[in-house]
């Protein structure tokens, strides 16, 4: 196990040293001590690696992840896992604004509540969040899913193309061109296997389906607001 | 009967055949206009300054054998590796699927053989444009289609795209039509259905924000490359003041006549600012907090040749970029596909319906049989040409007005020929030594 105390290392060396094993590397165990919610950190990683973060983080943790695993101890600020491609990034407290903000692949996974936007922009990636989610949620999501274990905001999917969301709890209000979608059986093994790499024992039973009405996808001067 | 005399009709000023066809035009589809390229109003522009050039109390250069040096280096304020290009004329933004591949290609190979760089656009990076082009700046977009890191990692400069001239405030559309497999899968969308580019970006606000954001590139790409911020001629003064607060090596400012690839033309007609009025309000915002020529200032919107590129500099920009020139100067509008524009119902030089797919030159358009029409050598060449032109127009200017280096250029070796252009360029009315707003 490497391990990098942020008290005595910058937040530049600890990026370096994490980036320098992208490729291929035998070093994949690493401790980040002391974030005391730093910026930008295990950003643009691409190997696999397993890091874990002792404590909340500010913005955009682990932002463009590939491969790697990256498991926070605690909370994270805005952005957190934005633009992922591929990996696991997971947060044991809270999350703020616009996790997994256009996330290309891999899996988010939040264990506490995530504030608004969560999933904006979505272009691949599986979130799962474990509590509740803010509002305009999902905006414009393209792909990937989105799955709230506990009750979603207002505007939830605004915009969105061909993205899927399940919430087992609470809709305050959908977005425009979001309507609620059959849950059919290929999406109930999809959503069961979600919530177990997740670690959530859910039942996929207790979720609702939502999806774009498609309403919006040639501009049409009815469609202008 | 005898005739009695008429008056004679009057067509209305203010009710123009134009503004008439479109309110007519409105009645019947219930939809605005959309269309490509830019503001067609006639703006105060860089034909309102001239050179006063050099006679007893300025000494000239040579014109064609003493040294006038060309060449800029962009991003020195954090970068490891700034860009250095040869002439001070970059070509701007413009997205593969607004363009074609076999354009992107052309624009690539023309930077390069002229020493400059090419842009990527919304829609990501093409292996054709990366491949073809020796400097490539990576755009980061609100829609960040296309972005991944791998990308980020090859870019030469990062440009975090805040606004265009055209359209301050606006995001985009790419119509269906232009929707080819290859540009939808580059999008993570499917294909044949519009596409909208958001007008704010989806992880960050305003300029602390952005800060933060511009660290996380920074730590993404080693502090490597160059960040830009792109910004639309909306506020120039605090909007570069706070670009260059966020962090950025180079601000790209562009006018209200920036080209773009698909806007409402209510849009692009009647929001932003001119050029010409944003360029000094930028320097001022750099001079102010002493970052004139160590954040660099790269202007654009409207530049035509090397008299623009001149004038651009000498009003204190660090280097000119263009987008509609460069596409003219691969055959965009050219009057040899008359026959075609005109079974568009439009005329060469007026063709705008860029979002349409059906570009008779086959710039504008992801039809494989349109696409095939430009060679992207032929293409290349042509640019080069071009860029070397501008650069040789921009040289003789600086010689004529004594200067070893277009960079040399100054206010002071301008005057305007109208009083709005002396008021927006600060610079005086001809044959006086004053403008509007002068502090006494
Ligand atoms: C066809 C076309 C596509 C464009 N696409 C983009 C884009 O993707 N991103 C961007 O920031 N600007 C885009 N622009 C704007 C240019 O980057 C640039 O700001 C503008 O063209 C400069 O003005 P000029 O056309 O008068 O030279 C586009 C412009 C054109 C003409």
């Amino acid at each position: 196990m490497q391990v990098i105390d942020l008290a005595e290392t910058t937040l530049r060396d600890m990026n370096a040293a994490l980036q320098a094993q992208n490729g291929s590397t035998n070093q994949t165990a690493w401790q980040i001590l002391n974030p005391r919610g730093a910026h930008a950190l295990a950003v643009g990683l691409d190997a696999p690696l397993d890091v874990t973060v002792a404590g909340p983080t500010g913005y955009y943790c682990a932002g463009m992840n590939a491969r790697a695993t990256v498991r926070v101890a605690g909370s994270v600020g805005p952005g957190v896992a934005e633009n992922m491609m591929s990996g696991t990034v997971i947060v044991e407290g809270d999350a703020s604004q616009y996790a997994g903000a256009t996330g290309h692949g891999g899996l988010l996974v939040i264990h506490g509540n995530a504030a608004s936007r969560c999933g904006i922009s979505m272009k691949g990636i599986d979130i799962v969040v474990h509590g509740n989610i803010g509002h305009m949620s999902a905006f414009m999501a393209q792909k990937g899913h989105l799955v709230v274990c506990g009750d979603a905001g207002e505007a939830l999917g605004d915009s969105i193309y061909e993205a899927q969301l399940f919430v087992r709890g609470s809709v305050k209000s959908l977005g425009a061109d979001c309507i609620e979608k059959e849950m059919r059986p290929e999406h109930l093994t999809a959503l069961a296997k979600l919530l177990e790499s997740a670690g959530s024992d859910a039942d996929p039973a207790g979720f609702r389906r939502y999806g774009s009405a498609r309403r919006l996808y040639h501009f049409d001067i009815d469609n202008a607001y | 009967m005898t005739d009695k005399p008429r008056t004679v009709p009057v067509q209305s000023a203010t009710f123009t055949p134009a503004v008439n066809a479109e309110i007519r035009r409105a009645a019947a589809t219930g939809i605005y206009d959309i269309r490509g390229g830019g503001a067609k109003r006639r703006l105060p522009h860089f034909d309102d300054l001239l050179f006063l050039g050099a006679s007893m109390s300025r000494y000239p250069l040579e014109g064609y054998r003493e040294r006038c040096g060309t060449d800029v280096t962009l991003g020195t304020r954090y970068a490891k590796s700034p860009v250095r290009l040869d002439i001070p004329i970059t070509i701007a933004g413009m997205s593969f699927g607004a363009l074609s591949g076999q354009a992107k290609e052309a624009l690539g190979r023309g930077a390069t053989l002229a020493g400059t760089s090419t842009t990527t656009g919304d829609g990501g990076m093409t292996p054709e444009e990366r491949g073809h082009s020796r400097l490539l700046v990576y755009q980061y977009l609100p829609s960040r289609y296309g972005m991944n890191p791998a990308d980020l990692r090859r870019a030469d400069a990062i440009e975090i795209v805040v606004g265009q001239g055209a359209k301050p405030g606006g995001g985009g559309m790419l119509l269906g039509q232009k929707i080819s497999d290859r540009v939808a899968a580059m999008r993570d969308l499917p294909a044949g259905i519009d596409q909208r580019s958001a007008c704010r970006h989806p992880d960050w606000t305003g300029p602390d924000d952005l800060e933060i954001k511009i660290l996380e590139l920074r730590e993404i790409t080693g502090w490597q490359v160059p960040i830009y911020v792109k910004i639309g001629g909306a506020r120039p003064y605090f909007d570069t003041t706070l670009a260059v607060k966020a962090g950025a090596d180079v601000v790209v400012l562009d006018g209200m006549q920036g080209g773009t690839a698909a806007t409402q033309d209510v849009f692009i007609e009647h929001v932003g600012m001119p050029t010409l009025a944003c360029i000094p309000e930028a320097v001022r915002a750099l001079q102010d907090l002493g970052m004139h020529r160590s954040v660099q200032l790269i202007v654009s919107g409207g530049i035509r040749n090397g008299a623009d590129v001149a004038k651009a500099l000498a009003l204190g920009a660090d280097c000119a970029s263009i987008g509609t020139a460069a596409l003219i100067a691969l055959g965009d509008n050219d009057p040899r596909h008359e026959a075609e524009y005109k079974a568009l119902g439009t005329t060469a030089g007026a063709y705008d319906d860029w979002h349409e797919g059906r570009d008779p030159a086959g710039i504008t358009t992801q039809d494989p049989e349109l696409a095939a029409r430009l060679d992207p050598v032929e293409g290349g060449r042509r640019l080069n040409n071009y860029l070397k032109v501008m650069t040789l127009e921009a040289q003789t200017i600086a010689r004529a007005c004594g200067k070893n280096h277009v960079l040399n250029l100054e206010p002071e070796d301008l005057c305007a020929i109208t009083m709005e252009a002396a008021a927006m360029a600060k610079v005086p009315l001809a044959g006086t030594d004053w403008y509007p707003g002068k502090p006494s």
